[in-house]
């Protein structure tokens, strides 16, 4: 963060835009981190064929479900290092002492861990949905809940984390805290999907979807602020 | 009284592996509770009498080692000054 | 007005006035629960349609119903805690935490063994059993993110958090899983329908519901009293108690 301005007369904006591009540019140095989330996505969408069978009518009515349940826990192998490394070397409580509010923050690095994990899945996703057969009428649905539901598993997660972040084994407790509170999005999503493959309208599902995206940002950085207060006490 | 016999009350009415099972399941949750519960809070105050216990040996070992510690120091006094 | 509340907010008053409520409420509860269960067992009449099994109600009910006013009670206790900094309030929702989740077992169990002979299979995916599977999951992870932290005070702070951010996604949950519910499958509830209860059968049941909080009650004063210690292991207060009881059990 080398700027001439002091921290005090950053705008709410430019702190935004300074922690996005620094936790991008921290990812963009360990690809790995990107790519392994991907990786197991699409491992655990291919080992579903494997182990139920190849018939494409059955594949392709479990198939919205199968990408959602991988995408959630995609995105759950991702969160660990929302806050991890930021923990171990100490940056983190210099973030949360410095002026700027928490919340500009916290909902900075889950934005950039958003686009770091969310939206490859969201690119990766129709071709998956080709080796399901997925229904063709139901590809625009997916797309959608996946743009407006992969925030939403970031936001949750991100409380989940900043719970477990000063805690050594915290991989198996944050899927405990995070996984039942994913619940409402994957049912709504799939549900979405499967009104979409019906030819249906489904805009009332994503109107839920899109209540809960919108929910979960304005609260979840509190929540997540709060919780990173304990965590590095 | 429902029944008329004491086999007629373990049978209930052809249920009563049903209701049986739910009642003795939640019976033996139940008292695995309070007895989990009661002694919890006989083992907290175990483990803090033993704290103590190890915090006052401590105490005490330090007093007699600051002791010592004064005559060590007395006796090379005094052999300094022989 | 609150002044009356205020002694306890010490936790030396707290801790001795739940030790004083324990054999009142442990006598009363015994009391509560043996005349409502047996009376729910042997003397009230079976249930027109589903004969005999419907004595599982008296069980499941009062479980189901605490196992969510506990989770209300935790939430309250954190939000008390959090927003008044008030510690006891932390040490009271970890003693409530697995009672609720034991309760919320027993829903859950007396719930599949109630199916079985109505509805033919152990488990469904009804809504209500499945919003009650999920509240037991909110519970195990409260649990265990007790016991993650060595720190009694910052793992009641972290559990506060996770049990408000719980508390709000609990009816969105409930509401999502009924209606999905109703998207999947049939209701099959309705043949738990059932139209208002004869007064032979709610006396056995308002019994059987007060027997249940009492007890509910009795086991969160016992667990209270081990968080307060626990957490205070150090006062002086805690110290003298403990000393006094080790010598009482010595003799």
């Amino acid at each position: 963060m080398n700027q001439p301005k002091t921290p005090h007369n950053l705008s709410y904006r430019s702190v935004f835009s300074l922690v996005l591009k620094r936790d991008l540019t921290i990812a963009l140095r360990h690809k790995d981190d990107i790519i392994n989330p991907i990786l197991f996505f699409i491992i655990v969408v291919t080992l579903f064929p494997l182990g139920i069978g190849p018939e494409a009518q059955t594949l392709s009515r479990i198939a919205p479900g199968i990408i959602w349940v991988a995408a959630l826990l995609a995105t759950l192998l991702s969160l660990d290092r929302l806050f991890k490394s930021d923990h171990s070397d100490g940056s983190l409580e210099q973030m949360l002492l410095s002026p700027q509010p928490i919340f500009i923050l916290v909902l900075a690095k889950i934005v950039a861990h958003w686009i770091i994990t969310g939206l490859p899945l969201i690119l990766i996703a129709p071709l998956l949905a080709v080796l399901l057969h997925f229904n063709e009428q139901s590809y625009g649905a997916l797309m959608l809940t996946l743009l407006l539901g992969t925030p939403v598993l970031s936001l949750l997660g991100a409380i989940g984390v900043a719970l477990t972040v000063g805690i050594k084994k915290g991989g198996v407790l944050l899927s405990l805290l995070v996984l039942p509170l994913y619940i409402p999005v994957l049912i709504f999503a799939t549900s979405a999907i499967d009104t979409a493959a019906l030819g249906l309208p489904y805009s009332g599902q994503l109107a839920i979807i899109a209540a809960l995206f919108f929910g979960s940002l304005t609260l979840a950085p509190f929540a997540v602020g709060a919780a990173l207060k304990v965590s590095t006490n | 009284m429902q029944f008329d016999s004491f086999s007629a009350f373990l049978d209930m009415g052809g249920y009563g592996f049903y209701v049986w099972l739910s009642f003795g399941v939640s019976a033996a949750l139940i008292l695995a509770l309070i007895v989990s519960s009661v002694l919890g809070h006989k083992k907290v105050i175990k483990n803090i009498a033993i704290r103590q216990q190890r915090e006052d040996k401590l105490r005490q070992v330090r007093k007699q080692r600051k002791n010592t510690q004064v005559d060590l120091t007395q006796h090379s006094t005094k052999e300094i000054t022989q | 007005m609150w002044k009356w509340l205020h002694p306890y907010a010490n936790p030396e008053v707290s801790y001795h006035f739940a030790g004083r409520m324990l054999p009142w409420l442990s006598a009363l509860a015994a009391l509560f629960l043996s005349i409502g269960i047996v009376w729910a067992l042997a003397f009230a009449p079976a249930d027109y349609q589903q004969g005999d099994s419907f004595r599982i109600f008296y069980l499941h009910v009062p479980a189901a119903s605490l196992s969510m006013g506990i989770y209300l009670g935790m939430a309250i206790a954190a939000f008390t805690s959090m927003v008044w900094q008030f510690k006891l309030a932390d040490a009271s929702a970890a003693a409530m935490a697995p009672v609720g989740a034991v309760f919320t077992a027993i829903a859950l169990f007396t719930g599949a063994a109630w199916g079985k002979p109505m509805w033919g299979t152990w488990w469904i995916w009804d809504a209500r059993l499945t919003s009650e599977l999920i509240l037991l999951f909110l519970y195990l992870g409260v649990i265990a993110l007790h016991s993650a932290f060595e720190d009694k005070n910052l793992a009641g702070k972290a559990a506060g958090i996770l049990t408000l951010v719980g508390v709000i996604n609990l009816p969105i949950i409930k509401y999502s899983v009924e209606w999905w519910n109703t998207l999947h499958q049939g209701s099959t509830i309705s043949k738990l329908g059932k139209p208002s209860m004869t007064a032979d059968m709610l006396w056995p049941f308002l019994f059987c519901f007060i027997g249940f909080i009492l007890l509910v009650t009795l086991v969160i004063c016992i667990r209270f009293r081990s968080e307060v210690l626990s957490r205070n292991s150090i006062r002086p207060w805690v110290r003298t108690l403990v000393s006094t009881q080790l010598a009482a059990t010595e003799k």
